[in-house]
């Protein structure tokens, strides 16, 4: 691979072992300039050892990686001022108010908030009321909205964004990635990693994380779409009980909860839709659901994150 | 006969100072139901979870949780409950045996029955060979599974769940879920706080608390029909942010 010929971040076959437990499994990825890229996958899947060899904090035990085409290891002080890099946990100094926290990270990097205002100012201003607000007090979305601003005050040319969004309300998170939808819109380029699949697509590609290894990387449509099973969606007010019934369907290859419905995929490869929505609601009648519904369904990339985990690596490739 | 319910609470209200945290709110939850408790932070959730859990006391207002009135019986209401949080369950440097031994001490659980409860709870998560490992040794998923028996342990009529399947794979947070309704369907009450709202539409219904009172009430369906909206994200946005997030206008509607 030629360093920097492709992309903003280029990995290439990046291993990362603590211990006997390996964090990260041979992986590689590239992220084009201004695309918002998502990590998804739970905890414990090596998003934050990748996110952290990104940000030059760690070194790789194998394979390389590149960011704006410099080595992540031989390059590290060149490279670290044009990267920001927000952490999972709470990055913020707590004893300080908003504008001295903003004020230190500036003065780290050589420059002050008046000469970068115009990058932070539509993040700022929300802030601005609070200016003399310890950190520690602000509310869960300030808190990611101050990270933020200090993770850009040294106008970066990538941003790298652990969990920005977890234990965060639903209101602040919808704000915070329309925060990344505008960074993006401005040529930045935005890696950020998430346990939360409806967060997916918000991005322009997603990769799927899970025991240190990638179980796709593509557009979240892409990846939904990918699913490639006939998918049924049942709804009964017996949830439960029906799932259990489900489960002894001779006919059944995989039955779980999904929000207000049980989703179902038919053993049967060849079989028509049609037909197995309505086998699949006969079983239900004849096991005293009466209420029971049998619907095609969408699949979602949380279906192709359990399709793929389930299957035996390879089995599913796309 | 009247439905027997889990939780009733009425006009129940906690002020503090000049704020009143959490203002007026009516609800009942049946026996046997998961309810989802939704809100944004500073709605009020936290207070309304504390008084219903017998840690506050409310201003005014009544609530009877598990039968018992959270004003002069809130003691009796710690001991018949159970609570689960996704940020502290167990304590990693115990093992898991130690763990369940800990939490029956606790409940006054005799020591024949934590030991019989320890091998059905251990039998029934196919957890019996790590019993004696650290918690801080067993992945991630087993864990939150294995917090959420400990919280059933002493065999709670109602149990509070925070954010439980926070972080986990989407398979193992099937499993939770599934552990959740086999709670429910042995009539054990479940109340589940989240931010996550795609988990809400797991739960049988769900309240939104907006500035201390109750938004909106209902199955996930009811309420998505009712804001004309596709997920319960957009249900909760629009009621927590009615100036940003206008519902939608009637001819909208009919798309």
């Amino acid at each position: 691979m030629t360093p920097g010929s492709r992309g903003v971040i280029e990995v290439d076959g990046v291993t990362k072992r603590f211990g006997d437990r390996i964090a990260l499994d041979a992986v590689s990825l590239a992220v084009a300039p201004a695309e918002l890229f998502g990590l998804i996958g739970p905890d414990g899947a090596g998003k934050t050892t990748l996110l952290r060899i990104l940000a030059t904090l760690m070194v790789p035990d194998r394979g390389q990686a590149f960011v704006l085409g410099r080595n992540v290891v031989a390059d590290l002080w060149t490279l670290r001022p044009r990267i920001g890099y927000m952490p999972g946990r709470f990055s913020l100094y707590p004893d300080l108010s908003v504008d001295e926290n903003l004020r230190f990270f500036a003065s780290v990097f050589g420059t002050t908030i008046a000469r970068e205002y115009r990058q932070i100012a539509p993040i700022y201003r929300q802030l601005e009321p609070f200016r003399d607000r310890r950190a520690a007090e602000l509310s869960g979305g300030m808190k990611q909205k101050l990270a933020l601003c200090c993770a850009l005050v040294h106008r970066p040319e990538l941003l790298l964004l652990d969990e920005p969004t977890t234990g965060v309300d639903a209101v602040s998170r919808r704000e915070f990635w329309d925060l990344l939808g505008q960074l993006k819109a401005s040529g930045m380029t935005v890696l950020v990693s998430t346990p939360y699949m409806d967060e997916a697509n918000r991005c322009d590609r997603i990769a799927l994380i899970q025991s240190g290894r990638f179980l796709a990387i593509d557009t979240p449509h892409a990846i939904a779409a990918s699913f490639g099973r006939p998918l049924l969606a049942v709804r009964t007010a017996d949830r439960y009980r029906a799932l259990l019934a489900m489960r002894e369907w001779p006919h059944t290859s995989a039955v779980y909860p999904f929000g207000e419905t049980i989703h179902f995929v038919d053993a049967r490869a060849e079989a028509p839709p049609d037909q197995i929505a309505a086998e699949l609601l006969a079983f239900l009648l004849s096991r005293g659901f009466s209420d029971a519904s049998v619907a095609p369904a969408v699949p979602t990339v949380e279906d192709t994150f359990v399709a793929r985990m389930g299957a035996p690596s390879g089995e599913r490739a796309a | 006969m009247t439905e027997p319910f889990a939780i009733e609470a009425r006009d129940l209200t906690r002020r503090f100072g000049n704020f009143t945290a959490v203002d007026r709110i009516t609800f009942n939850v049946r026996v046997g139901e998961v309810f989802g408790f939704l809100g944004a932070n500073g709605a009020g959730k936290t207070t309304a979870i504390r008084m219903l859990t017998g840690l506050l006391a409310p201003t005014s207002g009544q609530a009877k949780v598990a039968g018992h009135d959270v004003y002069r019986e809130a003691e009796r209401i710690k001991r018949d409950i159970g609570y689960m949080s996704q940020r502290f369950s167990l304590y990693d440097d115990l093992t898991v045996r130690e763990n369940i031994r800990l939490y029956g001490g606790i409940y006054d659980l005799s020591g024949q029955e934590i030991r019989d409860r320890t091998a059905l709870m251990l039998g029934r998560l196919g957890l019996e060979h790590a019993a004696d490992q650290f918690v801080r040794a067993i992945p991630l998923g087993w864990r939150q599974k294995l917090a959420f028996s400990v919280a059933l342990l002493h065999q709670p009529s109602v149990v509070f769940l925070d954010e439980p399947t926070s972080g986990v794979d989407p398979i193992t947070r099937r499993q939770f879920w599934e552990l959740i309704y086999d709670a429910a369907a042995r009539g054990t009450t479940v109340l589940v706080t989240t931010h996550y709202l795609d988990e809400a539409e797991y739960c049988d219904r769900i309240s939104i608390m907006v500035a201390g009172r109750i938004g909106a009430l209902g199955t996930p369906r009811e309420l998505k029909q009712k804001f004309s909206a596709d997920s319960i994200d957009e249900v909760f946005v629009r009621l927590a942010r009615p100036d940003v997030h206008p519902p939608a206008s009637p001819s909208e509607r009919q798309g």
